[in-house]
């Protein structure tokens, strides 16, 4: 199968699958206890006519597949109504806060690859001796310790003991010098885990590919040990690194969600949690729903890069 | 008839029934060769043998101390008491998890309070060991639950393919668009706080991944020569796929799974953490548990 056709049959395939998407944001919120009315009026008595008021203003007294295709067909555009604790847009709110989370989830990943591949690289290299053992072992730990955990560890010796960093994210722009400064830490926190299993996954295709023929090859050549692991087994042991570094991504905004509430990181992860605690249904739905839409579109972009890597795979 | 049933040979393990030929013919035959078995291997089954190997790896004898020194300390921290009938009358925790001491509020760790105390008084290493039965408890029970509900799944999706494959694993990749957490934090919004609550929450995120896996294993299983041969034999579906299928494509669930209750224990208490863990009150060990590092 060529890769438009494989691309074609990937892209027909999403659509069941972004349409349940929004079918379980959709009928999770509708599950929660407690309708968004009730909410506004915070479970008082008020006069019917107001009661009406409102739930014809959130399309309530319609049937539920009805208002499920008026908040589809407002979601597709982007319009998910406004927030019923600060009565701004829900877009616009998340729009304000999604850059800073970006910022942390790029930096994290960057963390993330940049210890990751370099110490799989080194315990590959090392197969069977101690340096790999040691590795081993840190990359346990760094899967065992809870992101939250390392986080608060973290804030009490650089930020409360030794004073290097601020305890509070700074009011500034996002790439200020003062902000990204202090994106350090929670990029730490958020990378370790990831780095961890970049760095095992690392090991275990290079150990393989050194096993192959060509390395042989390339050193019966003459090329130096060097040459032959960056330009060879490295790069084609990238190959499934790449596509799991893709997968990373749900795993980031998972630590996300955990990493901001440690900081008082003012991002997305903070909004949803904060969405729940007080029932801010119309933003808990936006923000669940672009997590996931964004989700399948990166595991599509991991497949199709997987197969673009590799042109031998096919489906 | 008794010549009729002597003709007939059963292997009782596949439900086979093989019927047609004289066994008598292998059984009074003289011996061909005068090799006996090795008596000294004969003596060590398959647990033996597995135990010899494990015994030689060292990080695994580790990870096997640390889990039973955590095993060990979650059971004797307190008495366990079974309607009225106590079980386990050791109490290994210095003081009661529930108990708040004001006079020692938020202190530094001391020899009374190794660990220190919380904000209401309350012995922190007595928490850490009650609270590990919690932990422990929600990683095993929602692993197995996972385990029991995506194995199946997995399984007949691989096997049957068609549009039972399509409707289940449309339905695992719908869930796999959540990221763990964020689909247990809204699934625990809609159910509430509370243990039972908190393992559904769990269970429905953790067990597409064992179908997934299941699914690809048995996609090659299910080609191997055995199952044609049971099918050529007429077993029917069901044994197949669980006598012969199943127990050879289950190798890597079993790994991931080990795996999944370190990681499903970590984001319980990620959940905690949140607040939206088990009820405020209770000894909640997800919120100051130890990590399992499953070695």
């Amino acid at each position: 199968m060529s890769l438009q056709r494989y691309l074609i049959k990937r892209l027909l395939v999403m659509i069941p699958v972004l349409f349940g998407v929004t079918l379980l944001t959709f009928s999770l919120t509708k599950m929660l206890p407690g309708s968004p009315v009730d909410y506004i009026l915070q479970f008082q008595e008020t006069t019917p006519g107001l009661r009406d008021q409102l739930r014809a203003q959130f399309n309530l007294d319609e049937p539920v597949y009805i208002q499920y295709w008026l908040w589809l067909r407002d979601a597709v555009m982007l319009d998910f109504g406004d927030s019923l604790i600060s009565d701004r847009s829900v877009s616009g709110a998340i729009l304000t806060r999604l850059p800073k989370t970006l910022l942390l989830g790029f930096m994290g990943f960057a963390i993330a690859i940049s210890i990751g591949i370099p110490l799989g690289v080194i315990a590959a290299i090392n197969n069977g001796n101690t340096v790999d053992e040691a590795s081993r072992v840190a990359a346990l730990i760094g899967i065992a310790t809870p992101n939250f955990w390392l986080g608060l560890m973290l804030l009490l010796v650089f930020s409360v003991q030794l004073g290097l960093f601020r305890v509070i994210p700074p009011d500034k722009a996002v790439l200020s010098p003062a902000m990204l400064k202090f994106v350090i830490l929670p990029a730490i926190t958020l990378g370790t885990a990831s780095s961890a299993l970049i760095m095992r996954l690392t090991r275990s295709s290079m150990v393989e590919e050194l096993n192959k023929d060509y390395v042989r090859t390339a050193k019966a050549k003459g090329l130096s040990e060097r040459t032959v692991i960056v330009k060879h087994v490295l790069r084609n042991s990238m190959v499934s690194v790449v596509t799991v570094a893709a997968i990373q991504v749900a795993f980031i905004v998972n630590g996300s969600v955990v990493v901001e509430q440690v900081f008082s990181w003012p991002g997305v992860g903070r909004l949803l949690i904060d969405a729940i605690t007080q029932r801010d249904l119309p933003v808990l739905q936006a923000i669940v729903l672009m997590i996931a839409v964004t989700i399948v579109f990166v595991n599509l972009v991991a497949d199709l890069l997987y197969s673009w890597l590799d042109p031998r795979i096919r489906y | 008839m008794s010549h009729e049933s002597q003709r007939t040979t059963t292997t009782e393990r596949g439900r086979i029934r093989v019927t047609g030929f004289d066994t008598s013919v292998f059984e009074d035959r003289d011996e061909r060769f005068d090799w006996q078995q090795d008596e000294s291997t004969v003596s060590r089954d398959r647990l033996t043998r597995a135990w010899e190997r494990f015994k030689r790896n060292r990080t695994a004898l580790v990870g096997l101390s640390i889990i039973a020194l955590m095993l060990f300390t979650t059971i004797f921290a307190r008495p366990i008491v079974i309607e009225g009938i106590t079980v386990q009358p050791f109490s290994l925790a210095p003081f009661d998890p529930t108990n708040s001491n004001f006079a020692a509020l938020n202190e530094a760790p001391t020899a009374t309070h190794p660990f220190g105390t919380d904000w209401s008084g309350k012995d922190i290493l007595s928490r850490v060991m009650y609270g590990g039965r919690y932990s422990l408890t929600i990683g095993v029970i929602t692993v197995s639950i996972a385990l029991s509900v995506g194995v199946p799944l997995g399984a007949l999706a691989g096997y049957y393919g068609g549009w039972i494959d399509e409707v289940i694993m449309r339905l695992v990749d719908i869930l796999y668009a959540f990221p763990f957490l964020v689909l247990a934090i809204a699934l625990i919004a809609v159910l509430g706080q509370g243990f039972w609550n908190m393992i559904t929450a769990l269970v429905l995120v953790v067990w597409i991944s064992y179908a997934r896996l299941l699914r690809g294993e048995v996609l090659s299983v299910k080609e191997n020569e055995y199952v044609t041969a049971a099918k050529a034999l007429g077993a029917r579906d069901r044994s197949i796929i669980f006598r012969h299928v199943v127990p050879n494509a289950m190798a890597p669930v079993i790994v991931q799974a080990t795996l999944g209750i370190g990681t499903v224990v970590l984001n319980a208490a990620a959940l905690g953490f949140l607040g939206l863990g088990l009820e405020p009150g209770s000894p909640s060990g997800a919120a100051c548990s130890p990590a399992v590092a499953v070695a």
